[in-house]
């Protein structure tokens, strides 16, 4: 017996717990996958390293591109009352997790605490006013027609498809929240890929949008370097539009020049210093338009 | 009525099965052996519309885009066009002087629930409106209830009324449970006479996979040394992409060797395959990854 409550003791003082390191993982097709590729970044914080995030090869993008199309009619399909619910129960599901956001944005990414808080605030912000935008902007931007002869003349927005957005890589959360938001609204499906120097912080979101009811391949999360696949981003047949923040004049010359194969609606916008994210410039159903189609209709007036 | 009996057979390891099926799936195909494996897949595809909604015209663009596939000389045609035995005829016609065979799946397809004598009679009329090949299904309640001599009966009165036209034979693997059985099978369809064997109807959800192949790979290659009759293979549902279909083919290779990499003694029953080999294959030309929009579904 006093052998035995020796064992027990000894065993529970020698065993400090260990933490379990968190494995960020690409978001696609609504899994969280590793890249096939195998390849991992080592994502630092100033000297300290924090953690391994896997880095996107062209193959991910491919399998990414392939599930975002498949996704894209259950998504597409569903009410804009629906795609504004799921909207907001994203923003929702961020709120809910600010308090990790905010510290995740001071170890991994650097920020200090004000401006943690404030960058969770305005994503939350944001993905709040585009749910509200969801089953409104038809309204505002489509319209009835005047003709001169008796029918009637609608224009309405559809979406554009499968659209890449090459996100922020000032802002890994607002930037983030702000490039995909629209495009969401407007009832196009994404892949995403982030260049920024705290990969950890996207596929945390990951992790929101994996709790809001997108139907899985809605949207796509990949991390890595967007030199890299920048060309096969361009290049794909089977990308619809896509969405540029920042990038260099020969990056956009070969979006532009790479995209005219199958005319993919090309938007580049600016990638402002990480603060002025916070700026209302940076929000507009505007920006949902630039990822849809107009399909104007004549219909006869019934007598 | 003959009184059939299985051969003595080895059992099948499953695991062994498994795992060796799987190592197949992990060699590195680039560049110039892709290209060379893209073109020997769509040499061996059994390109197939087997719908209640199929059409004349349907068919004739189906044949014309298997003669020619993307009208690119370096394609070669597929194998055969698998229909329906009424649109046979129609399919004869538009493949006149292509090469291309023209296959049917007839005995009551896919169930094969209906009286002999109607089976055989189908199989005769689709011979005579011109088909090269007959898929036909075996009796799978026959064989489960271990009717073998029914089953092996049944089999020798198709592959009569089929004449010089080639029998493939549909174990329908999905249906009978185990490896055991599908290597019961895939015996008893040899020693009836078939000329190729054939994992599926492609009507169930469970089709082909690269073991229950590696099983019927097996038992050809053991009833060829035992033998020496050449029998070839047919998986067919469920292939949907090049890369599944290479690593068929590589399975192929390192069990049978080079002989049966050929249209000969290798098929893939497919419908969808096709379009993945051809949007790989002008993502090789092109260097663009393709979609789906580009290539006719028929």
């Amino acid at each position: 017996m006093a052998a035995k409550s020796t064992r027990s003791k000894a065993g529970s003082e020698s065993k400090a717990r260990a933490t379990v390191a968190k494995t960020y993982k690409l978001y696609v097709g609504g899994a969280f996958i590793r890249s096939e590729s195998g390849r991992v970044m080592a994502v630092k914080s100033g000297d300290t390293f924090v953690a391994n995030c896997a880095r996107a090869s062209r193959k991910d993008f491919r399998d990414a591109v392939k599930v975002a199309r498949g996704a894209l009619s259950s998504w597409s399909g569903k009410t804009a009352f629906n795609r504004s619910q799921i909207l907001y129960r994203a923003a929702e599901m961020l709120e809910d997790r600010r308090a990790v956001f905010v510290d995740r944005l001071q170890s991994h990414a650097g920020f200090n605490e004000a401006a943690a808080e404030r960058e969770v605030s305005v994503s939350v912000d944001r993905l709040f006013w585009y749910a509200g935008w969801a089953d409104k902007f038809t309204q505002v931007l489509g319209g009835v027609n005047p003709v001169a002869m008796p029918f009637f003349n609608f224009t309405l927005p559809e979406p554009t498809g499968v659209v890449a957005v090459l996100a922020s890589s000032t802002s890994p959360l607002a930037g983030l929240i702000s490039a995909i938001a629209p495009v969401l609204a407007g009832g196009n499906t994404c892949v995403v890929l982030t260049d920024h120097d705290a990969p950890t912080i996207p596929c945390d979101f990951g992790e929101v949008l994996a709790t809001s009811d997108f139907p899985g391949g809605v949207v796509n999360l990949l991390t890595g370097s967007r030199s890299e696949l920048l060309p096969h981003v361009a290049s794909h047949m089977d990308v619809n539009a896509v969405a540029l923040f920042g990038g260099s004049k020969e990056e956009r010359v070969l979006l532009e020049t790479e995209a005219a194969e199958n005319v993919k609606r090309v938007r580049c916008f600016d990638d402002p210093p990480v603060a002025d994210w916070a700026s209302s410039d940076h929000q507009s159903p505007y920006w949902i338009e630039s990822f849809v189609e107009w399909k104007t209709a004549w219909h006869p007036v019934g007598l | 009525m003959s009184s059939y009996t299985l051969p003595a057979l080895s059992p099948v390891d499953e695991v062994a099965v498994v795992g060796r099926a799987q190592s197949f799936t992990k060699r590195s195909i680039k560049k110039d052996s892709k290209a060379a494996a893209l073109r020997l897949i769509v040499s061996m595809i059994d390109l197939t519309t087997l719908e209640g909604m199929d059409t004349e015209a349907k068919v004739k663009r189906l044949c014309r885009k298997g003669v020619t596939p993307l009208l690119d000389a370096d394609l070669p045609s597929v194998a055969a066009i698998c229909v329906y035995p009424p649109m046979v005829r129609v399919a004869k016609e538009t493949l006149a002087g292509s090469g291309v065979k023209v296959a049917s799946v007839a005995t009551a397809f896919p169930s094969g629930q209906t009286f002999l004598n109607l089976r055989v009679e189908e199989v005769r009329q689709t011979v005579e409106a011109g088909a090269d090949e007959i898929d036909m299904v075996i009796n799978r309640g026959a064989f489960l209830s271990g009717d073998y001599s029914r089953v092996f009966d049944e089999i020798v009165a198709v592959k009569e009324a089929c004449k010089e036209a080639h029998l493939k034979v549909i174990l329908e693997t999905g249906e009978l449970g185990t490896y055991e059985q599908v290597r019961k099978a895939s015996f008893l369809a040899m020693d009836a006479g078939a000329d190729f064997i054939k994992t599926s109807t492609g009507k169930l959800a469970s089709a082909a996979t690269l073991p229950v192949t590696l099983v019927m790979l097996e038992a050809i290659r053991e009833y060829f040394l035992a033998t020496g009759r050449v029998v070839g293979m047919k998986p067919a549902g469920g292939i949907k992409t090049a890369k599944q279909a290479w690593h068929y083919l590589v399975m192929v290779k390192e069990t049978l060797g080079d002989d049966w990499l050929h249209a000969d003694r290798f098929r893939i029953g497919a419908s969808s395959l096709l379009n993945d080999v051809l949007m790989q294959w002008r993502r090789k030309d092109t260097g663009r990854y393709q979609s789906g929009v580009y290539f006719s579904e028929d």
